[in-house]
């Protein structure tokens, strides 16, 4: 009784937390002429407030309990209800102070980060709308309203990508992200329209209680699951649709950070940590899962290695590290996932607030061969990003160590080879991220007197979410010791209610023994501190800078080009798709309906060439006409 | 109170008249030339419908197409006043009222 009372008091702010950035949306974007600046004040001032709310309700939500209302009934046919309603649990909540927190971090460095530029409040308006239905996204009660949530962020997505949509190349990094999600996207629709029509219903609730009644690994929760993971796969971008995540940093850094870093591509993470009962029960997709994770975590750490364009480099390790979080979640270990999708976000858009800290002092430079030695002059900046740096690279006692052990831990638990390709992974990882940061902050400058001229730290609210965030990917770890500490996983427990179920069926993971534990941990602290090493020499000590991309030969050209996958989806598919509209074009629009709608043009005007000869201007045969019209029709009246 | 009143002529006799004015209505507005000549052969059409309409209404004994045929008096009569209005203008600007020479509008 206490739990209802308390969850009553929680539906209020629970209303309202998605409801800030849409009244900051429509604020910025109606009376953002008229607003200027102040605009980002405002949209950052919304995103505040869904925080404290978000906190609030993380404050009061009463433990292992969650709150599940509808709002309205939306369609109702047959026994069928669909209802648009807010659920909140300790994964939704996680999700929201993360979304919100990072959110207000990122609005209020974008203060700084787009002053000069002249569509600073469309960018705020856009920042909120993204915000508003990643809130959507996390706070659904059932697919379908997560699905609203899906779209609007792909939408926002688009925007934002195309935010300079003077440069062409930008609207089509815009585009081919849009389109590579919409084939995600068919796939969750997809699964919506299974599940609607086996299940009875969109809700969470109804689907987990439909899904008692079938058996492992039917074939219908099989092909649910793997249709939510093709939507995942999407979002996400993983092996096949990843193309579209690198392709996507043509936005404005901060939107990277926040879109393609931290929130929109954790929402694959979190559809499928959301339907965790429906995966447990398909063993099979949970294979694929792991697998396609696996593969782009190695593949996209590779590409990595080669890339010179330091928000490319950032956005490889996103979908790299999006790959290790879906490989956990293959494995079954749901939260261990989400830990990392939390320590991620941190790190991550420290990183990505960093290079654009580093591209703001450089004047829009971001190929880090016209870098180097910005440690002396951006001190702040050099400091945060080397602290995210170590955070990713899984040095303790930083955040990534720690949900990135837990993965790996995880693996070595069920999959002894799986075990051995992440930390291969993460050690490849490591080297570029050590490689960005030597090749950016130390040696001697290497770009030109101009720009060296230019360098200067940014203003407060670039360096203070910074500092915030540095703090953040250096803490969050310890929410979750591993048991070797002997301290609880607060993390973990958090989360427990939540993955309850599919535990249930999965089994508890069986937990390694405190030596091995240790092993694993000496093993992956080893191999970032190798990477470490080799990065330092060749970086540092030889003072190696990469050679222009003309110079690039061999397998390091193959990786430099990132294996030509680009190329690959150009020739297979888009180029036969072009020639397709060629041929169509001439057979069916210039021969059929071009035919159709010219020959009703000239039907038109044949008769009214040949009818307007009749008005001859001569009131005498008008007259005339008229009456023996008259006659005509009076004589016909009389014979029928 | 609507019966018929006793009618000395045959209702017959109105038919033909009102039916002989419309011809010759009908005869002057496709032969005559001139556009004054045309409108009062239009009038006549006009009055022989009016006459047709009185009759009907006197045989059936009531009084409503009475009335109503004042009524269409009325607007005729304004009617026939923009009409010669028209005439002394166009008169006035081009000298003619011949209907043959008026002929500017077409195509």
């Amino acid at each position: 009784m206490d739990n209802f009372l308390a969850l009553t008091k929680l539906i209020t702010p629970a209303s309202l937390v998605a409801l800030f950035p849409l009244l900051g949306f429509f604020v910025t974007s109606l009376f953002g002429k008229s607003l200027k600046h102040a605009s980002g004040w405002i949209a950052s001032g919304m995103i505040l407030l869904s925080f404290i709310c978000s906190l609030f309700l993380f404050l009061n939500l009463p433990t292992g309990a969650s709150l599940n209302f509808n709002l309205l009934e939306w369609m109702k046919w047959g026994n069928i209800t669909l209802s648009f309603g807010i659920l909140i649990d300790p994964l939704s909540l996680v999700m929201l102070l993360v979304i919100t927190g990072i959110g207000f971090l990122i609005h209020l460095y974008s203060i700084g980060y787009m002053h000069h530029d002249k569509g600073f409040s469309r960018f705020f308006a856009y920042l909120n709308l993204f915000i508003f239905f990643m809130l959507i996204l996390v706070l659904g009660n059932s697919y379908l309203v997560m699905f609203i949530g899906w779209e609007g962020v792909g939408l926002c997505s688009y925007l934002l990508i195309g935010f300079w949509f003077k440069n062409d190349a930008y609207n089509d990094a815009a585009k081919k992200a849009f389109i590579m999600n919409r084939i995600g996207d068919l796939g969750f629709l997809l699964g919506m329209f299974f599940m609607l029509f086996y299940f009875g219903g969109l809700d969470f609730l109804t689907v987990n209680e439909a899904i008692k009644a079938y058996p492992i690994n039917n074939i219908i929760i099989v092909a649910v699951t793997l249709l939510l993971f093709v939507g995942a796969m999407g979002k996400s971008a993983q092996i096949p649709l990843y193309t579209w995540l690198p392709d996507a940093m043509a936005g404005p850094t901060p939107v990277s950070a926040l879109i393609h870093a931290a929130t929109m591509v954790t929402a694959g993470i979190y559809m499928i940590c959301r339907s965790n009962l429906l995966f447990a029960m398909a063993p099979h997709t949970l294979e694929v899962v792991m697998w396609v994770g696996v593969a782009t975590s190695i593949f996209a750490a590779i590409i990595g290695i080669k890339q010179n364009d330091i928000k490319k480099v950032l956005a490889y390790s996103t979908v790299s590290q999006l790959g290790l979080m879906f490989a956990a979640l293959g494995m079954g270990a749901f939260e261990s996932g989400m830990f990392h999708v939390v320590t991620h976000a941190f790190f991550k858009a420290l990183l990505f607030l960093g290079a654009g800290s580093v591209i703001h002092a450089m004047g829009g430079e971001q190929d880090v061969r016209q870098m180097g030695g910005l440690w002396k002059y951006i001190r702040i900046t050099s400091m945060t990003f080397l602290i995210g740096t170590i955070a990713i690279s899984g040095i303790p006692p930083l955040a990534g160590f720690f949900s990135k052990d837990e993965i790996l831990a995880a693996a070595y638990n069920s999959h002894k080879e799986v075990w051995v390709l992440l930390s291969i992974s993460s050690m490849i990882t490591a080297f570029y991220m050590f490689r960005v940061f030597f090749l950016t902050f130390s040696n001697s400058f290497r770009g030109t007197e101009e720009q060296k001229h230019h360098i200067h730290e940014s203003p407060w609210t670039m360096t203070v979410p910074l500092s915030i965030l540095a703090i953040l990917a250096a803490i969050a770890g310890f929410w979750g010791l591993p048991a070797v500490t002997g301290q609880t996983h607060l993390f973990s427990a958090y989360l427990k209610p939540v993955f309850e179920g599919s535990k249930a069926i999965l089994g508890e993971a069986h937990e390694a023994d405190h030596a091995t534990e240790l092993m694993l941990m000496g093993i992956a602290v080893l191999a970032a501190a190798i990477s470490f090493g080799v990065a330092w020499k060749f970086y540092i000590s030889s003072k190696i800078v990469p050679e222009p991309d003309s110079e690039t030969k061999g397998f390091a050209k193959w990786v430099a080009n990132k294996f030509y996958i680009d190329e690959l989806y150009d020739n297979v598919i888009v180029k036969p798709m072009m020639v397709i509209s060629d041929i169509l074009f001439v057979l069916i629009d210039k021969l059929v309906v071009d035919l159709v709608v010219m020959a009703t043009a000239w039907i038109v005007g044949f008769t009214g060439r040949t009818l307007r000869l009749v008005q001859t201007g001569n009131a005498g045969f008008y007259l005339f006409a008229m009456v023996i019209g008259m006659m005509i029709l009076m004589f016909i009246q009389l014979v029928y | 109170m609507n019966l018929p009143v006793e009618q000395t002529n045959p209702q017959n006799w109105y038919l033909v008249l009102s039916t002989i004015l419309f011809s010759i209505g009908v005869m002057g507005v496709l032969m005559r030339r001139n556009a004054l000549i045309i409108l009062m052969c239009i009038e006549l059409m006009l009055n022989s419908v009016n006459l047709l309409l009185v009759s009907f209404s006197a045989y059936a004994g009531n009084t409503e197409g009475q009335v109503f045929v004042f009524f269409i008096m009325v607007v005729a009569a304004a009617e026939v006043a923009v009409g010669l209005a028209l005439l002394v203008s166009i008169y006035r600007n081009i000298g003619t009222t011949d209907i043959d020479i008026l002929s500017k509008l077409k195509w």
